[in-house]
Formats: structure tokens, sequence, C-alpha cells
């Protein structure tokens, strides 16, 4: 029995070890120079942009039946008016920034592992190690930098959308102005509110991308590989997303709401 | 594609320079599977050597220890007289700058067009800035393998043998001292193979490379080698020329040839 769970233990610690010298690679060539501007700007499209409309209708969704699901219970107690505080300072605080994430994990880390992936089975990142490029330089630093940029960005215009998914689910059933909601919005959030949600989107964002490069960055060299790279950044991607959130939540307890 | 050359000659041994590459007892296993066993070769200047040997018998593990990509186990792999299992991550980069690597599949970055994939060694390897020598050391590689027309192109709209020639042309436009091709013909019809093959030879010739050449496609080992050593379970068992090998009295080597027959 035992010895049954050895290769496992070393299977993980092993994995460990990979991904923390993944890590340090990351950094050294972080503050290499010669930063691949282009490529960067070009992933911040393709991970931004293109990510864009999916954040958007599912905040906008969120938003609209968040204020549905809530408005019979604060109706019971005579609270309808907090509905607008509610919304915004649950999914400014925790429900935008971990729904966009998780989104973004499903979006983003499986096009980066299975991308990878398939340059690892078709020798293009062979390829570039072997021609004297940095294939590190070029393929992870400028994805993960991506990532953790475009992911607050996201999170900020769901943000935005959300709210407005909600305004319209409130005025399909209270006549409350634009900016009578907005109002109440904004006046019931605090600068400490924003703050630590963007921060904590940020390692969101940077554990996404970090997950999707170390994914498809070390798949085997074959085809179904490639699926598993994508598969298995998307879980291990969410489940960092989770980590790092209940830790942001303790460490902003601690500083802000003590 | 320009005309193939109608009477390809078998190349004769010549008087060859410097040893550039001694492989020297080298073993390498994975897992329990020793692939390398006690491998020994030489490549000297100006010389094409071709590697033949069964699939999975570690003809390729050979050239990726020349490279860096593995380390022997045992033995040593010495390119132009360094160690290249000693070697550190800057002296390996310049290294690989000096040595040509064409993957089987061509290894076309698949979201670049030809003439990025291209400008890629160019701008991150040799740094160069000046776009117009840019374009002409370029539009100069592609003529040469014949794939002017293919500039704009993306990977994906090439086909198999046009693929491997922008490979090749990707790879000579750095200027490689030393080309490694680890099966260049794999996967081709057999007149495309020969496009290939000669090709190699033409490059060859053009650039004054010294090469491995991994295959078992005897055609193309007729056509470029200047040597040939015979690999199997480990081990080089053979080497000599097209002629010498193919009248060789051992069975094991005369397989080989007589599938051309």
């Amino acid at each position: 029995m035992a010895e049954q769970a050895i290769p496992g233990y070393k299977k993980w610690l092993e994995a460990v070890g990979d991904q923390g010298v993944f890590f340090s690679s990351f950094f050294r060539n972080l503050f290499r120079g010669g930063f691949e501007w282009s490529e960067f700007v070009r992933q911040c499209y393709e991970i931004g942009y293109r990510s864009l409309m999916l954040v958007g209708i599912t905040s906008f969704i969120m938003g609209l039946v968040l204020i549905l699901q809530l408005r019979p219970s604060l109706l019971e107690l005579g609270a309808e008016s907090m509905l607008p505080r509610t919304l915004a300072v649950s999914f400014i605080r925790e429900i935008g920034p971990v729904i966009i994430a998780i989104i973004c994990a499903g979006k983003v880390a499986s096009g980066i592992g299975a991308e990878l992936g398939s340059m690892k089975v078709t020798e293009q990142i062979d390829a570039m190690e072997v021609s004297g490029a940095n294939p590190l330089q070029y393929l992870v630093v400028t994805r993960v930098l991506a990532t953790a940029f475009m992911v607050p960005l996201l999170t900020l215009i769901g943000d935005a959308i959300g709210l407005f998914g909600g305004y319209l689910a409130l005025n399909f059933t209270d006549d409350i102005s634009f900016s009578l909601y907005f109002t109440k919005c904004i006046s019931s959030l605090e600068f400490m509110d924003l703050l630590p949600a963007v921060v904590k989107t940020i390692f969101f964002g940077f554990a996404i991308g970090f997950v999707g490069c170390y994914k498809g960055y070390n798949s085997n060299k074959g085809t179904e590989s490639v699926g598993l790279a994508a598969n298995s950044a998307v879980v291990t991607a969410s489940l960092w997303i989770f980590v790092i959130d209940a830790l942001a939540v303790q460490i902003t307890s601690i500083l802000f709401y003590r | 594609m320009e005309a193939a050359e109608t009477d390809i000659k078998l190349k004769k041994p010549e008087e060859k320079g410097e040893v550039v590459v001694n492989i020297a007892h080298v073993a390498k296993s994975f897992g329990n599977k020793d692939v390398l066993k006690d491998i020994n070769l030489q490549l000297k200047r100006g010389e094409n050597v071709v590697v033949l040997g069964k699939s999975g018998q570690g003809k390729s593990v050979t050239i990726q220890c020349i490279v860096g990509m593995l380390t022997p186990d045992k033995g040593t792999v010495k390119v132009f007289g360094n160690d290249v299992a000693q070697m550190g991550e800057e002296q390996l980069k310049e290294l690989r700058i000096k040595i040509g690597f064409l993957f089987q599949s061509g290894a076309l970055y698949d979201s670049m067009t030809v003439r990025e994939n291209m400008e890629f060694p160019l701008t991150r390897i040799k740094k160069m800035t000046d776009q117009a020598e840019i374009d002409k050391l370029v539009e100069e590689a592609l003529d040469g393998v014949g794939l002017k027309e293919a500039i704009d192109k993306m990977p994906s709209d090439l086909s198999g043998g046009m693929r491997k020639r922008a490979g090749l042309a990707r790879t000579l436009i750095m200027q490689p001292e030393i080309m490694l091709y680890d099966e260049p013909t794999t996967g081709l019809d057999p007149i495309t193979s020969r496009e290939i093959s000669e090709l190699i030879l033409r490059m060859q010739e053009k650039y004054k490379t010294s090469s491995i050449i991994i295959t078992h496609d005897m055609e193309c080992a007729r056509i470029t080698a200047d040597r040939i050593v015979i690999m199997n379970d480990g081990e080089y068992i053979a080497e000599g020329s097209y002629e010498e090998l193919e009248n060789s009295e051992d069975e094991f080597i005369r397989s080989f040839f007589n599938q051309t027959k």
C-alpha cells in the first residue's frame, strides 16, 4: 500500500519542482531585456479584445439574474432600496472578478495551453530553441503579461456591464432612473472595495496565463497531449483562481475591514 | 522550384577538412530503454554524412545531442572542439546560431506568414533592423528554394514539400556552418523527395555547410551522402560510401539497399 503511494507522491513533487523551475525561468526571462512588444500587443488583442464579447454577455446576464434573484428576498425585508447597493458591492468585490476570471480560464488558459501544446507537438518550440531564439521570452513572457494586464481590464468592463444588466432588470420591475440607480451603486462603493478587487484580478490573470503556458509548453509530443494540455490548463487555472481569491479575501479583511 | 537536375551523380568522397562534430562513446537511455549504447561519429568540414537506420533506433536522439536539446548519459559530443554538455546558456545559444536544424515537419511557426517565419531569426537572433536588408535576405533565401511566390502565404496554405523547403530556407538564412536534417523526405512523394534531396545538395554547395542527414530514404542517401553510417540497436555498425555499403555482404546492411532495387 505504502509502496504504491510513493510513485504518485513523487510525481506530484516532480510536478511542483517543474512548476518552480518554469516560474523562475519566467522571471529570469522577464528581466532579461529585449521584450517582445509586438507579440505582447498581439496577445493583448487576442486575449482581451477577443474575450470582450463573452465577458460582456456573461456579466450582463449575471447582473440581470442577480437582481431578479435578490429582489424577492429584499422585498420581504422591506429593503428593496438596498438592491443597487447589494448588487454593486457583491459584483465589484467578488462576483465580477471571480466569474470573469473563470470565463477567462476557460477561454484563455485553454487557448494558450492548446496553442503552445500544438507548437510543441509540431516541433515549433524546439525549432525556436535550436535556432538560438528564446521561446520562453517570445511565447511565455508575452502571454503571461498580456493575461495579467487584460484580465483586470476585462473585469472593470464586465463590472460596468453587469451593473447595467442589474439596472435593466430593476427597471422592468421598479421605476428607477438610470442616474439614481448608478448614483446609489457608486455611492455605496468605496475606493477600498475597488482596489483589492482589481489587484486580485492581476493575480488571477497571471495564474491563467502562467498555467496555460506551463501546461502547453510542457505537454508531451502526441496529438492527444494538446487536448490534455488545454483541459488541465482550465482545471488548474480555475482551481488557482479560487485559492487566490480565498487568500485575497483573507488579506483584504485583515488590511481593510478589521 | 527550379528545374530538377536531370543527372544527379553520386558524390565521391573528397579531401575534407577539420572535424567539426566529434561524437565519442555516447550513450543515452530513456527509462529502462538504452536508445544509444556507444555512438562514435566524426563530421568533417564540408562533408555530408547520412545516418541510416530503422525507425525508433535513436537516430534523431544523436542529432539532438549535438544541439544540446538532450544531454548524453555517457560520452562526449564536441562541436568545433567544445563539449556541448559543458556549455552555459549563452555559449549554447552562440553554438546553435552556427547550427541549422531542419525538423521532419519543417516546423514553420504557424501563426506567422512565410515572410515572418524568415524574418524571425534575422530580427530575434541577428538583431537586424534594416528592413530593406531583411527583405533582400528573405527574398534571396526563398528564391533559393523556389518559394518566392509563397512569401505572403500562411504555413497552412503550403503543401508538405513546400513547408520543408520553407523550413530549409528559414534555417539557411542564418548561414549555419553545420546542417542537421531530421528525416527531410519523410512523408513526401518520390518526386518531391528527390527535389528535396537535390535541394539539400545544392544548398550545401551554395552555403558550404557540413551536414548530418538522418533518413531511411535510400534515394535521399544516394543523392546527398559523401559517407553513410548505418545504425542498429544503439550503435553504428557500418560506415562507407553508398557503393561500398551497397555491395556489403552483411544481410542487414544490404536490406536497406534492396528496397531501391
